[in-house]
């Protein structure tokens, strides 16, 4: 009979089995304790990125170390019940988040294909939207907008003055479109387009994005060479303008608004 | 002492991981399009193929040879998992530009080929250089890359401009293919060339030579 190999040899299945579970729990209890100690910092900064955006699509935005100060002072954020286009205390607008929202099926619908121009599947019942303060009331609204475009969804802010028609600013802050084609929804002489520019004409939805040519008040040239991407942002912008996204919102904000001022 | 500075400075001339070896170059063409995310790369790469040489090769002697390449990969995951999560607290913005590339460096050649290779027949200290050293061969190809194709892909190094390029009224007709993953391969392609005409020992072997052989008439 052959020599019984010690527990302690490398090739005793008890070494090998020894060796893969210490070593699986070192690991994990490294990762688990990096992923742990450095949450706060990556919560920082994703705040600190997400304010940053929201500055930016307000034309409020001076450098990095004053997004805190400018933000806390000029930004509210509120929850608005996009069923009924009211404002709404139902979630908490500091602990809320859409994304996590849209999963669960008691905070949001799934959408049919002929109502889901923007292709986003779900939408939650409650969307996070920001007021900017200024000297005599409200200056800005900006709501949050998302929708595919050609490899991605694209997230984006969009600016409107009080009025809720005129254009502000349209920012978007992830998305995974081609660089240098679809990924010019970046470009500061892209986005200029969009300043001045109005949603309604009356109660008409009239903004679009055209492939070329475009003029006057409600239409903004698409990227050249994305054809795909500039559809998804004409849908996107088109729908959450729309009576299924903001629309009601907007029209409601505005009257609100006119009344008080 | 000498060993040492060989282990070290060996892979960046004599014995390039990507040059000589040809091993990762994946990540060398996606990366490369900017400076600043190459050399956090080249900073994330050095120190996991350094850190995971050091722990296998302290533990080399309890390895058992059937799951050798599990535990290594479980070390060099756990150090990959370890520096992404330290890039997305302190570099948020080169850690998005970076995405995937930061987790790919688990199938990183040149990680676990060192691993195998050196770390473990090796003692802890040389095997910590060996990956320095090899991470340094990968950064000094990645930083020529990355250099030829901002410069002349955007007209800038590190984000400053250095030749002011037509879009911003400047005179430099930046040339857009750089900016592209192709072009790295002909850049890697024309290192390659120069450093094994500079250093004949590095050319390979011809594999299949034809040989002349006389067949000899059977009587």
């Amino acid at each position: 009979m052959a020599e019984e190999k010690s527990i302690f040899s490398n090739d005793h299945p008890f070494k090998i089995v020894f060796m893969a579970v210490v070593l699986c729990l070192v690991g994990s209890v490294l990762v688990s304790a990096a992923a742990i100690g450095l949450r706060p910092q990556q919560e920082a900064n994703a705040r600190l990125s997400k304010q940053t955006n929201i500055l930016q699509v307000a034309g409020l935005y001076q450098s990095p170390s004053t997004v805190g100060s400018i933000y806390n002072e000029r930004i509210e954020p509120r929850i608005v019940d996009l069923r009924t286009g009211q404002f709404s205390d139902a979630v908490d607008p500091a602990t809320y988040d859409e994304v996590v929202a849209t999963r669960d099926p008691a905070m949001s619908d799934a959408l049919t294909k002929d109502k889901d121009p923007a292709q986003i599947k779900r939408k939650a019942h409650y969307a996070t939207v920001y007021l900017v303060k200024g000297d005599a009331g409200y200056e800005t609204v900006i709501i949050p907008v998302h929708g595919y475009g050609l490899w991605s969804t694209l997230y984006g802010f969009i600016a409107l003055k009080p009025d809720g028609n005129e254009i502000v600013g349209l920012q978007f802050y992830q998305h995974a479109e081609t660089p240098g084609l679809g990924g010019e929804v970046d470009n500061p002489s892209w986005r200029a387009q969009w300043p001045g520019k109005k949603l309604y004409d009356g109660d008409a939805l009239k903004i679009e994005v055209v492939k070329t040519g475009a003029s006057g008040d409600y239409k903004v040239d698409g990227l050249a060479g994305a054809t795909l991407t500039s559809a998804g942002v004409n849908n996107l912008v088109r729908y959450w303008a729309g009576q299924d996204g903001f629309g009601p919102f907007l029209k409601n904000l505005a009257e609100e608004l006119a009344a008080n001022g | 002492m000498a060993d040492k500075k060989k282990l070290v400075l060996d892979p960046v001339l004599e014995n390039n991981p990507v040059i000589l070896q040809t091993l990762g170059i994946c990540s060398a063409l996606a990366v490369t399009s900017s400076l600043q995310v190459s050399l956090i790369m080249c900073l994330a790469l050095t120190s996991v193929t350094a850190f995971s040489n050091l722990f296998i090769s302290l533990i080399r002697h309890h390895i058992p040879g059937s799951i050798r390449i599990i535990i290594q990969m479980v070390i060099i995951a756990s150090l990959v998992i370890v520096v992404d999560q330290i890039l997305k607290a302190f570099a948020p913005d080169v850690s998005k530009t970076l995405s995937v590339f930061v987790g790919l460096i688990i199938t990183n050649c040149i990680v676990m080929g060192r691993a195998e290779a050196y770390a473990m027949a090796n003692p802890p200290i040389p095997s910590f250089l060996d990956g320095i050293g090899n991470g340094l061969g990968y950064s000094a190809l990645l930083v020529s890359v990355a250099i030829v194709r901002e410069l002349f892909g955007a007209g800038k190094l590190l984000g400053v401009v250095i030749l002011p390029t037509v879009n911003n009224g400047g005179w430099y007709v930046p040339n857009g293919l750089l900016l592209l993953p192709p072009s790295a391969f002909f850049i890697i392609g024309c290192i390659i060339w120069a450093m094994r005409s500079w250093k004949p020992k590095q050319r390979e072997k011809v594999d299949h030579q034809i040989l002349h052989v006389q067949v000899s008439e059977h009587a």
